[in-house]
C-alpha cells in the first residue's frame, strides 16, 4: 500500500537568478521591448531612405550633450552590477549605494536628454524626422523612467530591509531590465546620433 | 505501428486519488465560492474556460454582424445598410474575428490544456495567466463601446492610412482601433510569455522535448512569433494615434510621412499572426485526431518540426500582402517564391492526417467529421493561397471576393472547425458529461454544408470581379446568383453553430457521464477524474513515452510512465520545475494564491485608455499612476525566503 512520506532529499526553492521562472519572464519581456526599438528603428531608416529631402533636415545632431549622457548611463550599469554581486553576497550597504548610484547616473541622464530636447530647432510636428526622432528618444526616455521607478522601489525596499540578502530574484530582475535599457541606448545613439555622420 | 483495439480491454493507468490527499490539496488549490473568489481566481482551468465563453461570445457578436452584411448583400442594389454603416460592420467583423475570436478561442484550448496534457499544476505565471483574460476581456468591451454610438473602426481589419487618417476620417473611429489593438497587445503578449516560460520549466519530470504534444509545439510557436511580432501593430496604432491626435507625420506624406510605413508595420505583424491563429489549432487535430483513430499520428517529428518551420519562413514573407501598392520586381519574386515555400510544411501536415486516417482504424465520432472537414477544407484554402502567392494571379485577384474567400477558407477551414472538433473532443474531460453524437452530426453537416454554400460561390465572384468591401452592387453583372446563394448558405451556416450551442448546453446540464477516459485517449489528462480536480494531479507522474495512456497498447515502447507514485508537494500551493529541456527535476515552486491584482491592473489600464481616447489627462494620469501602484504591490517581496524544502513522495 503506497503512502505519503517526506524523504531525506531536498529541492531548492524557487532556484536562483538564472534558474527561476522571473529571469525567464524578463528575458521574454526584454525580447519583446527589444523588438520595439527594432521596428521603430525601422521607421526611422524607411522614412530617411523614401524621403525626398536630406536626411536629418537640419545635418547630423550634434554630439555635445549626448556623449556624456551616454557615459553616464553606461557608467550606471557598472555600478549597479557592482553593487548587486555585493549584495548579493550580503553586503547591504554596498548594496544600498550601487542602487543609489545608479540612480543618480540615471537621473542626470534623464535631465541631460530633456535639456537636449528643449535645445531643439524643431518640435514633434513638424515634419516626419522630427515625429520620429523625438519618438525614438521618447519611447527610450520612457524605459529609462520605468527603470528608475523599479530601481527606486527596490532601493526603498532594501533600506527598509524588505529586500534581504536572499531575495536574489528582485535584484537580478530589476538589473537585467536596466542593463537591457541601457543597451538599447547604444542602438539608439547609433541610430541618431551616429548613423547621419556615415554618409 | 499497429493501431489499438476499439477500446481498451484493461482498465486505463488513471492516477491514484488517495482520499486524504486529494482533501489535503483541495483545500490548499481550490477556489473560494463567494464572488471575490470569482474575481480572483488564478486556476489556469477556470481562466481556460473564461477565455474560450467568451471568445466564443465574440463570435456569435461577429457572426451576427457578418449576417446584417450577407442580408444587405444577398439581392443587388439593397439600403438595408448605409455605405458608412457597412464600413463599420465588415471592419468590426474583421476586428472581431481575427483579434477577438481566432487567437483568444486558442489560447482558451491552451490554458486549459496545457499543465494537464504537461503533468504540471497551473502555468507558469497563475497570476499573470488572470491578467491576460482580464486584459482581453477589457480591450473587447474598448472596442465595443463605440459601437452604439455609430463610431466603430471603419477602415478594416488591416486599416491603411491615408484612409485611417485625420484627414478622411475625423470621428473617434480610427483612435478606438488604435487604442483598441494596443490594449489588447498587452494581453497577447503577457499571455506568451507564459506559454514560453511554462513550456520551459513546468513539465512533469521525463516529459522531453520530443514527447510534447503537437497543440504544445502549436502554442509554442506561436508565442514566441507574437513576441516578436505583436510590437510591430502596437507601434504602427501608438504612430497612427499620434498622426491622428498630435500631429506627427509617421504616415502622413504632407510633412514627409510614409503611408508604406504602415503596411509594412502593419503586416510584419499580420502575417505571422495569421499562423499564430491557424498553427495551435493545427495542433488540436493533430492531437485529438489520431485518438479517433485509433492510433498514434503518423510523422510526429516532421509535424513538430513543420510547425516551427512554418512560422520561421512566415516570419519574412509579410510583404505578399503588398505586391499590388508597387514594390519593386525583386522584392516581388523574392517575396513571391518565400510563399510558396511556406506551402511545403503546410503539406507535411497534411499528408500526417491523411497517412493517419488511411492507416488508423477510424470511428466516426463527431470530432472526427469535424477534423476530416477541416482537412478537405485546408486544401482548398491552401489552393487558393498558393494561387495569391503568384505575384501575376494576385494582381488580378487582390480585392476582390477571392480574397474574401480564401481567408474564410483558411480561417475558418482551420481555425473554427478544430476548435468546434476539439470542443466536442474535450468536452466530457471538462464538464464529465458526453455531448449528443446525433445532434453532432446534424450540427457537423449543417456547419459544413452552409459553410460551403457560403464561401465557396466567393471565389467565383472574386474571378468576375466583385470587389471586396463595397456595400452594394448594381444588377446584371452576373453577380446575383452567387450573393443569393451565399447569403442562404451563411444562414445555414449559422443554424449549424446554433444547433452546436444547443448541444453544448444540454449535454453540459444532462449528458450522460464520461469518466475519466471516455475516448480511450493517450495523453496525460486522461489520466486523471473528469472535471479536472482543483490541483490537476494529486501524485506528479514520472512520463516513459510520448502516449502515456498507450503504453500497453503500442509494442515499441519498453518503459512505462508512473502514474502512482512519485512527487507529492503538498506542503502548500507548490508545483514542480524541471530543466528546459530534457525535463529532470530541479525546482520547487511556490505558486501564488488568488488575487484580485489581476483584475485590478486590467480595470487601471482600461482608464488609462479611455483616458487618452477622450484627451483627459487627469484620467489617463491618475490611471497610469494606479497602474504604478498596483505593479509595486504585485511585486511586493515576500517574506524571508525558504532556501530549500525537504521532498514529499507518495510510494
Ligand atoms: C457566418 C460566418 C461568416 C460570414 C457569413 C462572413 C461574411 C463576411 C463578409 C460578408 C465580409 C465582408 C466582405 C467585404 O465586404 O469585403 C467578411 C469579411 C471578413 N471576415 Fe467574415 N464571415 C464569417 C465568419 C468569419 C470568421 C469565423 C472569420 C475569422 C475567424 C472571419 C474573418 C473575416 C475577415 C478577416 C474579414 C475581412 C474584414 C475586412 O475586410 O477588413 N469571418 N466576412
Ligand atoms: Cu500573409
Amino acid at each position: 500500500m503506497p503512502e505519503a512520506r517526506t524523504i531525506d532529499d531536498t529541492l531548492p526553492i524557487h532556484g536562483r537568478g538564472q534558474v527561476g521562472t522571473p529571469w525567464w519572464g524578463m528575458l521574454c519581456l526584454i525580447a519583446t521591448e527589444g523588438s520595439i526599438f527594432a521596428y521603430l528603428i525601422f521607421a526611422y531608416a524607411y522614412l530617411g531612405s523614401q524621403g525626398l529631402g536630406s536626411w536629418p533636415p537640419n545635418g547630423p545632431p550634434d554630439l555635445k550633450l549626448a556623449v556624456p549622457a551616454t557615459l553616464l548611463l553606461v557608467g550606471s550599469s557598472f555600478v549597479l552590477e557592482w553593487g548587486k554581486r555585493a549584495a548579493n553576497r550580503g553586503d547591504r550597504e554596498r548594496g544600498l549605494f550601487g542602487v543609489g548610484a545608479a540612480l543618480l547616473l540615471g537621473g542626470a541622464f534623464v535631465a541631460l536628454e530633456l535639456f537636449e530636447w528643449s535645445t531643439k530647432p524643431f518640435a514633434l510636428p513638424d515634419n516626419s524626422y522630427s515625429s520620429i526622432y523625438f519618438m525614438l528618444t521618447g519611447t527610450h526616455l520612457v524605459h529609462v523612467v520605468v527603470g528608475l521607478f523599479a530601481l527606486l522601489v527596490l532601493f526603498i525596499w532594501t533600506f527598509d530591509g524588505r529586500v534581504q540578502g536572499a531575495h536574489v530574484q528582485h535584484r537580478a530582475l530589476a538589473t537585467l531590465y536596466w542593463h537591457f535599457v541601457d543597451i538599447v541606448w547604444l542602438f539608439v545613439f547609433t541610430t541618431i546620433y551616429l548613423s547621419p555622420r556615415l554618409t | 505501428m499497429a493501431t489499438l483495439p476499439l477500446s481498451r480491454p484493461d482498465a486505463p493507468p488513471a492516477s491514484p486519488q488517495p482520499p486524504d490527499i486529494v482533501q489535503k490539496l483541495d483545500a490548499i488549490w481550490g477556489e473560494r465560492s463567494d464572488l471575490r473568489g470569482w474575481f480572483s481566481t488564478v486556476d489556469h482551468k477556470t481562466i481556460g474556460i473564461r477565455y474560450i465563453v467568451t471568445a466564443f461570445a465574440f463570435l456569435l457578436i461577429g457572426g451576427v454582424e457578418a449576417l446584417i452584411m450577407r442580408i444587405q448583400l444577398a439581392r443587388p442594389g439593397a439600403t438595408v445598410l448605409s455605405p458608412e454603416q457597412y464600413n463599420q460592420l465588415f471592419s468590426m467583423h474583421g476586428v472581431t474575428m481575427i483579434f477577438l475570436y481566432s487567437l483568444p478561442m486558442l489560447s482558451g484550448f491552451s490554458n486549459y490544456l496545457w499543465p494537464l496534457m504537461l503533468g504540471s499544476r497551473d502555468m507558469a505565471y497563475p497570476r499573470l495567466n488572470a491578467l491576460s483574460y482580464w486584459i482581453f476581456l477589457a480591450s473587447g468591451l474598448f472596442l465595443y463601446i463605440s459601437f452604439p454610438f455609430g463610431q466603430a473602426p471603419n477602415s478594416g481589419w488591416f486599416n491603411y492610412v491615408p484612409q485611417a487618417g485625420r484627414d478622411q476620417n475625423p470621428g473617434m473611429n480610427i483612435d478606438i482601433y488604435a487604442l483598441g489593438l494596443t490594449f489588447f497587445g498587452i494581453s497577447t503578449t503577457v499571455g506568451s510569455v507564459n506559454f514560453i516560460v511554462t513550456l520551459l520549466r513546468m513539465r512533469a519530470p521525463g516529459m522531453s522535448v520530443n514527447r510534447l504534444p503537437i497543440l504544445v509545439w502549436g502554442t509554442l510557436t506561436a508565442s514566441v512569433a507574437n513576441i516578436f511580432a505583436v510590437p510591430a501593430v502596437s507601434l504602427a496604432s501608438v504612430l497612427l494615434w499620434l498622426d491622428r491626435n498630435a500631429g506627427t507625420h509617421f504616415f502622413d506624406v504632407s510633412g514627409g510621412g510614409q503611408p508604406m510605413l504602415w503596411q509594412h508595420l502593419f503586416w510584419l505583424f499580420g502575417h505571422p499572426w495569421v499562423y499564430a491563429l491557424v498553427l495551435p489549432a493545427m495542433g488540436i487535430v493533430s492531437d485529438a485526431l489520431p485518438i479517433h483513430c485509433r492510433r498514434p499520428l503518423v510523422g510526429y517529428t516532421p509535424v513538430a518540426m513543420a510547425t516551427v518551420a512554418t512560422m520561421v519562413v512566415g516570419l519574412g514573407v509579410w510583404v505578399h500582402h503588398m505586391f499590388a501598392v508597387g514594390a519593386p520586381p525583386l522584392a516581388l519574386s523574392f517575396f513571391s517564391a518565400a510563399s510558396f515555400v511556406i506551402a511545403i510544411p503546410s503539406t507535411v501536415a497534411l499528408f500526417a492526417w491523411i497517412g493517419t486516417i488511411a492507416t488508423g482504424r477510424v470511428q466516426v465520432t463527431t470530432p472526427f467529421l469535424f477534423f476530416a472537414g477541416f482537412i478537405m477544407l485546408f486544401v482548398i484554402g491552401g489552393v487558393s493561397g498558393v494561387m495569391t502567392a503568384s505575384v501575376a494571379l494576385d494582381w488580378q485577384l487582390t480585392d476582390t471576393y477571392f480574397v474574401v474567400a480564401h481567408l474564410h477558407y483558411v480561417l475558418l477551414g482551420i481555425n473554427l472547425f478544430p476548435v468546434i472538433g476539439g470542443i466536442y473532443h474535450w468536452f466530457p474531460k471538462v464538464t464529465g458529461r458526453m455531448m449528443s453524437e446525433r445532434l453532432g452530426h446534424w450540427s457537423f453537416w449543417t456547419i459544413f454544408v452552409g459553410f460551403n454554400l457560403a464561401f465557396f460561390p466567393m471565389h467565383v465572384l472574386g474571378l468576375y470581379g466583385m470587389p471586396r468591401r463595397v456595400w452594394t452592387y448594381p444588377a446584371g453583372m452576373g453577380f446575383d446568383l452567387p450573393n443569393a446563394i451565399i447569403s442562404g448558405g451563411a444562414f445555414i451556416l449559422a443554424i449549424g453553430i446554433l444547433l452546436f450551442l444547443i448541444n453544448v448546453i444540454k449535454s453540459a446540464t444532462s449528458g450522460p457521464r464520461a469518466g475519466p477516459d471516455p475516448w480511450a485517449g493517450s495523453t496525460l489528462e486522461w489520466s486523471i477524474p473528469s472535471p479536472p480536480p482543483s490541483f490537476n494531479f494529486a501524485v506528479i507522474p514520472l512520463l516513459a513515452s510520448r502516449h502515456p495512456l498507450w503504453e500497453d497498447h503500442l509494442k515499441k515502447s519498453e518503459e512505462r510512465t508512473i502514474f502512482d507514485s512519485g512527487f507529492l508537494l503538498d506542503e502548500g500551493k507548490e508545483t514542480l520545475a524541471v530543466t528546459p529541456l530534457d525535463g529532470q527535476p530541479s525546482v520547487i515552486l511556490k505558486m501564488p494564491g488568488d488575487s484580485l491584482l489581476p483584475g485590478l491592473l486590467a480595470a487601471a489600464l482600461f482608464v488609462f485608455f479611455v483616458g487618452l481616447l477622450v484627451r483627459s489627462d487627469w484620467l489617463s494620469t491618475t490611471a497610469g499612476a494606479a497602474v504604478a501602484i498596483v505593479l509595486v504591490m504585485w511585486f511586493q517581496p515576500t517574506k524571508q525566503p525558504q532556501d530549500q524544502e525537504r521532498v514529499r513522495v507518495y510510494a
